[in-house]
């Protein structure tokens, strides 16, 4: 237990200082406004990332349809505001446990599935949800929905990562987590253990679900703007890639792999049009280099370190 | 709807049925030999289309060798993906794999699209010509039916192909378990890579009759029919040849008749189906259930 | 009463049938050894038993419930624990993550306290980490505590997987041919062990081994399946003579030598 305080009051100090740094940064313009907006979605992501992570790589549950809880979150969040004005982080609320009961009622009956079943299935309802979306005209169709109020922070996305990392991390260091692991490592011997392996994966998803959803909210009232299509499974496929380059070392690998990726891009654009040829490639080079054992994760994970000092806070934390 | 009306649809579903059962079953053959979702099938699909709008408009062929050439060409592509990209990789975890075949998925797509731009083109109207065939009172359009009869044609080919020579063999030895097919002499790189071939040349064949059919074509328009045939392979019995063909077919027709009833919800009907199916037969339609030895 | 009272239990697969009308009845603190040729149904019985498959017909009585047909992870909350032939390890995770994989269903603080991190979370925590430290103690696992399962060595992993099934805190343990790889040796000490076992934790045994000195050495009733069929049924001596048996494993012409 001591150790444990110990732990958490150095992650929230360390937290803290960064998110000052930063802060001051943004306030001086040093970080401007377009690369601020960068370092948000950074946030966003790594929220999303390690919301896969609790399904992925700590359940080894192969979901290809996260989006559509992002999507679920967005639009309810988005729209519960802009229809009762309620307080933001209510709304923020209310979507993300609009996008939990989702993630439960679809976790019920498709968890069932193992592997690649799992994974065309969770795709298969990410396409519903989007379809589903383009044919509700309450909430702006195939056009999407405009006029959400900007109302995400920096501070907002900042502290909500931060949080979002404590809980999961929470989680995964506990009774709950232990039985996710299990459910991966092995189900039939899980079972035989005691552990109701169909509870723990429906409970992983739903916090994953959970999750998504409130970084959907924060994304919408980031954006103002969102249309359906952005939620297609191809975003999914994006948070999967996150979670497999960041290896199964947890929540360190994870959040590099995120700022990485998220930023590459923005890395890239003088390349033009090559820039989306260049990202892919750089991934299959990654993928068959690191199945070669060449240490490429650690070598990215250094190079993360001393590029973004908010993760060496994370590191203290996590390890 | 009247009973003409039915008919008339039914033949289009079939035809577009049996264009997903074309690629459905580089999917599913893939998926049996190395357990891949193979996301960059449906580029593969995509390439072949591209391969005969440009023999067929720069070197004028005629339709037939057009279409052998983009299988060719496909089957290329789809051998020389597997060895440089998936061939490292064969002794990982599937989500490796899977992750390779994404790259290797965006990669075609957002080449072709720097390559060509992403601007829709035509086949030269003349490669086949749209006509009208009357059977008695059921009117359908030769396209549907050309697509229909060559997608038959191949499906056929395969079947002899896999069931009754000595490669076909080696393929259906290698899916079931490749240490023991290499311990008996089967050469199980080869047979892999021939595998690749043959999908990769059926869904460079679909490519450019769809790319006929709707007389049009660009980088991503294998990302749809793609994800969809794979759900007819999974609908099916995933690694199974006849379900692919099931599982094309049954896709094609439900999703004709529901673009005629209410067109907007359609492109959803493939995975409501495919959800309903799995949660009711986790294997698919014609998927025997394994259980795990304990 | 007894503690596992099983009747006339049958399994189909398809046409075939793996275990037939199999019956058999344990009291407390009893040591059971099943034993018969490759193939013969044994773990069938074992998987019908923690609810791997459910029985087409018959009647399983455990600790006076009917536990036929019920999740496996409910039966080994009615207390009945097993380990795998093929070895079930948690390959990734620590020799102690192991154990204290099997006290999770034992605990009962919920999400929300482990995300607050309340103070249910640290008292149970804290109850796991000490029984689980003891129960390795009393394996001779303490010292590989922090080693990943599946760096240990072959018979460690086998005491490793009897510990964790033990975490549960079964009262009728199966064991699912135990000594299958070890030496002489160590099949010497798992002896010695399952004896120990049965002592301190006042438990049933249920075991299946193909070790005929561990079966006779420490059974005191064998049970012997062939084709899904109980042949015999008695103490070590008896079947040792028993004519069915020897056929059973040998053939004919030398149960008539």
């Amino acid at each position: 237990m001591k150790s444990y305080i110990k732990r958490g009051v150095i992650f929230l100090a360390a937290s803290l200082v960064v998110f000052c740094v930063l802060f001051v940064l943004i306030q001086t313009d040093v970080i401007n406004a377009y690369y601020s907006q960068i370092l948000m979605v950074i946030c966003i992501n790594i929220i999303l990332a390690l919301s896969t992570n609790l399904i992925i790589n700590y359940t080894g549950q192969l979901t290809l349809g996260h989006s559509a809880f992002m999507a679920i979150g967005a639009y309810a969040s988005a729209f519960i505001q802009m229809n009762t004005g309620l307080p933001f982080f209510l709304s923020l609320l209310c979507g993300s446990v609009v996008a939990a009961v989702f993630g439960f009622l679809i976790g019920l009956p498709t968890l069932r599935l193992k592997g690649d079943y799992l994974a065309i299935t969770t795709l298969g309802f990410c396409q519903i949800v989007v379809v589903a979306i383009q044919n509700i005209d309450a909430l702006g169709g195939a056009q999407g929905l405009a006029g959400i109020p900007p109302k995400t922070t920096f501070a907002w996305v900042f502290f909500s990562m931060i949080a979002t990392i404590a809980i999961l991390y929470n989680i995964v260091h506990a009774n709950q987590g232990r039985a996710m692991i299990s459910v991966r490592e092995d189900e039939i011997a899980a079972e035989a253990m005691g552990i109701d392996t169909t509870r723990y994966k429906i409970m992983s998803f739903t916090t994953g679900a959970f999750f998504a959803g409130y970084a959907g909210g924060l994304y919408a009232f980031l954006m103002m703007f969102i249309d359906p299509n952005s939620f297609n499974f191809l975003k999914s496929i994006d948070f999967v890639i996150y979670v497999v380059l960041g290896g199964t070392g947890g929540f360190v690998g994870c959040i590099a792999s995120t700022s990485i990726l998220t930023l590459l891009p923005e890395v890239l654009r003088f390349l033009g049009d090559l820039r989306m040829v260049i990202y892919p490639l750089l991934l299959i080079v990654i993928m068959i280099l690191r199945v070669k054992n060449i240490r490429v994760t650690s070598f990215l994970r250094r190079k993360s370190g001393a590029a973004k000092p908010k993760e060496r806070g994370e590191d203290h934390a996590a390890a | 709807m009247s009973l003409i009306e039915f008919l008339q649809q039914l033949i289009n579903g079939v035809s577009l049925g049996s264009v997903y059962a074309l690629i459905a079953l580089g999917y599913t053959m893939v998926y049996g030999i190395i357990g891949l979702i193979n996301f960059a099938h449906c580029d593969i699909y995509m390439v072949g289309a591209y391969i005969g709008f440009f023999v067929a408009t720069y070197a004028r062929l005629p339709f037939i060798p057009a279409l052998l050439i983009a299988m060719l060409g496909s089957a290329l592509l789809g051998v020389v993906i597997e060895r440089v990209a998936y061939k490292p990789l064969r002794r990982t975890t599937n989500i490796n794999l899977l992750i390779t075949a994404i790259g290797v998925s965006l990669l075609l797509e957002n080449g072709f699209n720097a390559m060509f731009g992403g601007n829709p083109r035509t086949y030269p109207g003349d490669i086949l010509k749209q006509q009208t065939v009357m059977f008695g009172p059921i009117r359908s359009d030769a396209l549907h039916l050309i697509i229909l009869g060559i997608s038959l044609l191949l499906l056929v080919l395969l079947n002899l192909f896999v069931n009754h020579t000595k490669m076909g063999r080696a393929m259906r030895a290698t899916s079931l378990d490749k240490d023991a097919a290499a311990l008996m002499g089967i050469n199980v790189n080869t047979t892999i890579s021939m595998t690749f071939a043959i999908g990769s040349a059926l869904a460079g064949a679909a490519g450019m009759l769809v790319a006929i059919l709707y007389s049009s074509l660009d980088p991503y328009m294998g990302m749809m029919p793609g994800i969809k045939s794979f759900v007819a392979a999974v609908l099916g019995g995933i690694g199974l040849i006849p379900g692919a063909f099931v599982g094309g077919i049954i896709l094609g027709v439900v999703e004709t008749f529901m673009a005629a009833i209410n067109s907007k919800i359609a492109g959803a009907v493939a995975f409501v189906i495919l959800i309903v199916i799995l949660i009711i037969k986790p294997t698919g339609l014609l998927g025997k259930a394994v259980k795990e030895k304990v | 009463m007894p503690l596992l009272d099983i009747e006339n239990i049958t399994i189909k697969f398809g046409g075939l049938t793996a275990v037939s009308d199999f019956s058999i009845s344990m009291e407390e603190n009893d040591l059971f050894g099943l034993i018969g040729p490759n193939g013969a149904g044994k773990t069938t019985v074992f998987n019908m038993l923690t609810g791997v498959y459910a029985p087409t017909s018959g009647k399983i009585v455990f600790n006076g419930e009917s536990i036929q047909g019920i999740q496996p992870h409910q039966i080994t909350k009615k207390k009945i624990s097993r380990t795998f032939q093929n070895i079930r390890l948690m390959k990734n995770l620590s020799v102690m993550d192991n154990i204290k994989v099997s006290y999770a269903y034992q605990a009962h603080y919920s999400l929300v306290s482990s995300i607050f991190r309340l103070p249910s979370y640290f008292r149970q925590e804290e109850e796991i980490e000490k029984k689980s430290l003891d129960l390795l103690k009393i394996f001779g696992l303490l010292e590989l505590k922090n080693e990943k399962a599946c760096n240990l060595p072959y018979g460690q992993q086998r005491r490793l997987e009897i510990a964790r099934a033990l975490a549960t805190q079964p009262k009728l343990l199966l064991l699912d041919e135990p000594a299958a790889g070890m030496n002489p040796q160590e099949t010497q000490n798992l002896m010695d062990l399952i004896q120990w076992i049965r002592r301190e934790f006042k438990i049933a045994i249920l075991l299946i081994e193909h070790d005929m000195k561990l079966v006779m050495g420490v059974c005191e009733n064998i049970v012997v399946l062939d084709y899904g069929k109980i042949i015999a049924q008695g103490p070590p001596d008896e079947i040792k003579t028993n004519k069915k048996v020897i056929e059973a494993y040998l053939g004919e012409e030398a149960a008539d030598a």
